[in-house]
C-alpha cells in the first residue's frame, strides 16, 4: 500500500485537565437519566429541567475541551517553529505566512503533508483482570502495563468534533422538544430516553477500546429501538422500531465477529490505538484483516444506512421528530461512519480491492449516494424525503472515506450534521403546524408567507444540502468530490457522487416547491411556532451558513489563506505508526464549478416543472398525463422507486418467509415422524408397564405400606397424646429429664 | 487458677434454676430461674474464657447476656397476657396446647 511508504507526521504529547476528566460528560447525561427516570414523576411537566441542565452542562464541557484541544494543537507550533520550517523545507513544500505551519507538496500520489499533530490523550482504567487469558501477562495491579480489556477514553481531534456535535444538536433538540413533544402522555420515558442517548453516543465517541465501543453501539441502538417506538399504541410505530433493531442485529453480528477477529489478530487487544497500529505496520494478515473489515463493514452498513441495509432508516422517522433530527439524521446513523474513521487503518487495508487502486468502501458510498437520492423522489412524507437524502449524504461520507479522503468525510459529516438537525427540526415546525401530518402532497404547499421564519431557516438548510457556495455543504461536499477525483482510480465513484449531487439538487428542490409553493393544501392557518422551537432552528441556520469556512481550501482567494483548512488542522490524527497518512486531493475550482453547475442544472429544470404546474393550478401536486403515464420504462422504474427496489420484499418475502417455510415444514416432519413416533411408542409402553405398576406394586406394596403407616401413626399418635398435657413444667421436666439423660450418655460413651 | 470452683458453682446454680422452673408455678419466678440457668453458662463461658486466656468467653457471655434480655422481654410480655386473659399467673394452668 502506497500508504506505508508515506512519511509519519510527527506527534507530540498534550495534556489538559478536560482531556483527563472528558469521561464525565457521557457521566452528568447517565446520571441525567436516571434522575429523570426515577423522580421524573414528581416533576411532572417540568421533567424537562434536567435534561436540558445536563446537556447544558455537558454542551460548555465540550466546548472547554474543544478550546483545549485547539489550543494544543496549535502550541506546539510557537514553540517548534523551526523544527517545523524545517520539516517544510525537507518535503518541498512551500511555507505560509508563518501563521501555520502547514506544508503540502503540491503534486499528486506523493503529496503528504508533515506537519506535527497532537498525540490522542487515552485514559485507561481495567475493566476486567484478563491475566488468566492465555498468553497474556497483564493483570490489573499493573497500571503501566498495556491492558486487554479496559475501559476508557480517547481525546483525539476526532472525538472531540463529535463530543461538540452531539452535545450541541443534543441540547437544541432537548430545547425544541420541550416545546414540540409538550404533554406528550410519556414526557417523562422521552426526556429519560434522549439524556441516555445522548449519554450512550458519548460513551460510544470517546471509547479507547473496541469492546467498549461495541457496548455504547448496542446502547445507542437501544435507545433508538425505544424513540422510535415512543407512541408503540400505533402497530406502523412499533413495526418500525422493530425492523430497525432487528436490522441493526444483523450488522452487530457483523461488529462483535469484527471485534474479536480483531482481539486475536491484535495480539489480544481491544486497544483501538493497539489495532490501528498493528493494521498499519502489517502485524495482521491481510486475509484476517479482510474479514475483520468485511464484518464491520456489515456493522456499518446496517448502522449508517449504507445500501442494502439501509431500509429500516426511513422507517424510523416514525419516532417523534426530534428524535429522528438528533439520532436518525445527526448522530447515531453517523456512529458507523465514525467507527470507519477510527479504525480507519483496518477499513483502509481490509477493503482494499486486490489488483487495483480501489477500495470497495468508495463502491458502497457511491451506490448509497446515488441509490438513496433516486428513492427520495417517490416519497410524499417530508420526512422520508429527507431520510433518504440520510442515506446518500452517508453514502458521500463513505465514500469520501473509501477514497482516502479521511478529513473530507469528516468535515461532511459535521456540516450535515448541523444542516440536517435544522432541516428535520424545521420538518418537525412544519407538522406542527399543519395538523402533525408530514404529507407534504396533502397537508402542505404555500407555507412560503404563512410560515416565514420556518422557510428561511429550511431554505438555508436545504442550501447547505444542495452545496450552494457559499453554504456549510458546498465546502464539504467539493472536498470529497475533490478527493475522489485526485486519489486512485475512482472514475464510476466519481461519476455516482456528482450524480448525486443532481439527485440532491432536484429532490430537495421538489421538497421546497411541494412544501412552500403553490397554493396551502391544508385547512385551518399555520403559522411560525414558538420560541423554543424557532431559536434552536434559527441557530442552525446560521451555522449552515457559516461552519463551511472552517475547512476552506488554501488556495481560495483572500480568505482562504488566513483560516483554509482549519478545521483539518485540528481533527487530522498524526502518527505514521498508528494511522495512515491521509491523502489530500489538490483543491480544484473546475470541480467546484462543474458541481455547482450540475446542481444549478437539477435546480432549474424541477423549478421549471413545479413553476409550469403551478401555473396551470397552484393546488396541483403532480402533472397527469406526463411521462410516467406515456412511457412504458418510466413507469417501471417509477414502480422500482416506489417499491422501494424491492429490498423490504426481498427481506420480507424471500428470506424470512423463504426460511420461514422449509424451516417450518421440516420441523413438521421432523415432529410428525420421528418425534410423535416417539411419543406413542412412549405411550404405549407406559399403558402396558402401568397396567402392571397399579396390580402389583401400587395396589400391593404401596397401599400396603401406606394402610400400615396411617395404623402405626393412628396407635403412636392415642399413646403419645398423653404427654401433650398443655402443661408447660412438665415440658420443662420432659426436656430436661432427657438433657439429664443425653449428657448421661455422653459422659458414659466419651 | 481454680476452675473447679467456678464450675461447680455454676453447676450449683444451674440446678438452683432447673428446680425453680419445674416447682414455681409463679410466671414471674420461672422466668428469673431460666435467667439463673443462663447467668450459670455464662459463668461457665467466663470461666473457660480466663482459664484458657481468651477473651472469647465473655463475648459470648455478653451476647448470651443480650439475648436473654430480649428472651425477658418476650416472656413478660407472654406472662403479662396470660394475667390479662386469667386474672392470674400460674403457668400450671396455662394448658390450651393440650394435645
Amino acid at each position: 500500500m502506497h500508504l506505508l511508504a508515506a512519511a509519519a507526521a510527527p506527534t507530540f504529547e498534550v495534556s489538559h485537565w478536560t482531556f483527563d476528566w472528558v469521561g464525565l460528560i457521557p457521566a452528568i447525561m447517565a446520571a441525567s437519566f436516571l434522575i429523570t427516570l426515577f423522580f421524573g414523576k414528581r416533576m411532572g411537566k417540568h421533567v424537562h429541567v434536567v435534561g436540558v441542565a445536563a446537556v447544558s452542562a455537558s454542551f460548555v464541557l465540550a466546548l472547554i475541551t474543544a478550546g483545549a484541544w485547539i489550543n494544543a494543537t496549535n502550541s506546539h507550533e510557537e514553540d517548534h517553529s523551526d523544527d517545523a520550517a524545517a520539516i517544510t523545507e525537507f518535503a518541498g513544500g512551500e511555507t505560509i505566512d508563518g501563521v501555520d505551519e502547514i506544508a503540502f507538496v503540491e503534486a499528486g500520489e506523493e503529496g503528504k503533508e508533515v506537519e506535527a499533530r497532537p498525540q490522542a490523550v487515552v485514559n485507561s482504567w481495567c475493566w476486567f483482570d484478563s491475566s488468566d487469558a492465555p498468553n497474556s501477562e497483564v493483570d490489573c495491579s499493573d497500571r503501566a502495563a498495556e491492558k486487554p480489556i479496559s475501559i476508557g477514553t480517547l481525546v483525539d481531534g476526532q472525538s472531540v468534533l463529535l463530543l461538540v456535535v452531539v452535545t450541541f444538536i443534543s441540547l437544541l433538540v432537548h430545547v425544541f422538544s420541550t416545546d414540540y413533544v409538550g404533554g406528550d402522555r410519556r414526557y417523562t420515558h422521552y426526556f429519560a430516553f434522549l439524556s441516555l442517548f445522548t449519554s450512550s453516543m458519548l460513551f460510544f465517541v470517546l471509547s479507547a477500546s473496541t469492546l467498549q465501543m461495541l457496548v455504547g453501539w448496542e446502547l445507542v441502538g437501544v435507545c433508538s429501538f425505544a424513540l422510535i417506538g415512543h407512541w408503540w399504541e400505533d402497530k406502523p410505530n412499533s413495526d418500525a422500531a422493530l425492523k430497525a433493531f432487528l436490522t441493526n442485529r444483523v450488522g452487530d453480528v457483523g461488529l462483535l465477529i469484527g471485534v474479536t477477529v480483531l482481539f486475536f489478530a491484535a495480539g489480544n487487544s481491544f486497544d483501538i490505538r493497539t489495532i490501528n497500529h498493528a493494521a498499519v505496520v502489517g502485524d495482521i494478515g491481510s486475509g484476517t484483516l479482510t474479514v475483520a473489515a468485511l464484518c464491520l463493514m456489515a456493522a456499518v452498513m446496517s448502522k449508517s444506512g449504507q445500501f442494502v441495509l439501509h431500509t429500516w432508516l426511513p422507517d424510523a422517522m416514525a419516532g417523534p421528530t426530534p428524535v429522528s433530527a438528533l439520532i436518525h439524521a445527526a448522530t447515531m446513523v453517523v456512529a458507523g461512519v465514525y467507527m470507519i474513521g477510527r479504525l480507519y487503518p483496518v477499513f483502509w487495508e481490509g477493503l482494499a480491492i486486490p489488483g487495483s487502486s480501489i477500495n470497495a468502501m468508495a463502491l458502497v458510498g457511491g451506490i448509497t449516494v446515488v441509490g438513496g437520492g433516486l428513492l427520495a423522489f417517490v416519497q410524499d412524507d417530508i420526512k422520508k424525503v429527507l431520510a433518504y437524502s440520510t442515506v446518500s449524504q452517508l453514502g458521500y461520507m463513505v465514500l469520501a472515506l473509501g477514497v482516502g479522503a479521511w478529513t473530507a468525510g469528516m468535515f461532511h459529516l459535521f456540516t450535515h450534521a448541523i444542516f440536517k438537525a435544522c432541516l428535520f427540526l424545521g420538518a418537525g415546525a412544519l407538522s406542527h403546524a399543519c395538523h402533525h401530518s408530514f404529507d407534504m402532497k396533502k397537508e402542505m404547499g404555500g407555507l412560503r408567507k404563512l410560515m416565514p421564519k420556518t422557510f428561511a431557516t429550511f431554505m438555508v438548510a436545504t442550501g447547505a444540502l444542495i452545496g450552494i457556495f457559499p453554504l456549510a455543504g458546498f465546502w464539504s461536499k467539493d472536498e470529497i468530490l475533490v478527493g475522489t477525483s485526485g486519489n486512485g482510480d475512482y472514475k464510476i465513484p466519481l461519476a455516482m457522487a456528482l450524480i448525486g449531487a443532481a439527485l440532491t439538487a432536484a429532490y430537495m428542490t421538489r421538497v421546497i416547491m411541494l412544501t412552500f409553493f403553490g397554493e396551502y393544501r391544508g385547512h385551518d392557518t399555520p403559522h411560525d411556532p414558538g420560541p423554543r422551537m424557532m431559536i434552536p432552528l434559527q441557530i442552525l441556520a446560521v451555522l449552515a451558513i457559516v461552519v463551511g469556512f472552517l475547512n476552506i481550501p488554501k488556495s481560495f482567494p483572500v480568505i482562504g489563506e488566513s483560516i483554509g483548512l482549519t478545521l483539518e488542522h485540528w481533527i487530522e490524527p498524526g502518527g505514521g505508526d498508528v494511522f495512515p497518512v491521509i491523502d489530500h486531493g489538490k483543491a480544484s475550482f473546475a470541480m467546484a464549478i462543474i458541481a455547482t453547475l450540475i446542481g444549478a442544472f437539477a435546480i432549474f429544470l424541477t423549478y421549471s416543472y413545479y413553476a409550469k404546474l403551478f401555473a396551470k393550478n397552484p393546488r396541483a401536486t403532480e402533472v397527469t398525463g406526463g411521462l410516467r403515464d406515456n412511457n412504458k420504462f418510466a413507469r417501471g422504474f417509477h414502480t422500482l422507486l416506489v417499491e422501494k427496489y424491492y429490498l423490504d420484499h426481498f427481506y420480507q418475502g424471500v428470506i424470512a418467509d423463504g426460511t420461514k417455510g422449509w424451516l417450518a415444514r421440516g420441523t413438521y416432519w421432523v415432529n410428525q415422524n420421528i418425534i410423535d413416533n416417539v411419543i406413542n411408542y412412549a405411550g404405549k409402553g407406559a399403558v402396558v408397564s402401568g397396567g402392571f405398576i397399579y396390580r402389583f406394586i401400587d395396589q400391593g406394596a404401596i397401599d400396603g405400606t401406606v394402610n400400615g403407616a396411617g395404623q402405626t401413626a393412628l396407635g403412636s399418635g392415642s399413646v403419645l397424646r398423653r404427654i401433650q398435657s398443655g402443661r408447660i413444667r412438665q415440658y420443662a421436666t420432659l426436656m430436661f429429664g432427657a438433657a439429664t439423660v443425653l449428657a448421661a450418655v455422653f459422659i458414659v460413651a466419651v | 487458677m481454680f476452675l473447679n470452683q467456678f464450675l461447680l458453682f455454676a453447676a450449683v446454680l444451674f440446678c438452683i434454676g432447673v428446680y425453680g422452673v419445674l416447682t414455681r408455678k409463679n410466671g414471674v419466678l420461672v422466668l428469673m430461674s431460666i435467667e439463673l440457668i443462663l447467668n450459670a453458662v455464662n459463668i461457665n463461658l467466663v470461666a473457660f474464657g480466663a482459664f484458657n486466656g481468651t477473651v472469647n468467653g465473655q463475648v459470648f457471655a455478653l451476647f448470651v447476656i443480650a439475648v436473654a434480655a430480649a428472651e425477658v422481654g418476650v416472656g413478660l410480655a407472654i406472662v403479662l397476657l396470660i394475667y390479662r386473659n386469667r386474672r392470674s399467673i400460674d403457668v400450671s394452668e396455662a394448658n390450651l396446647l393440650q394435645g
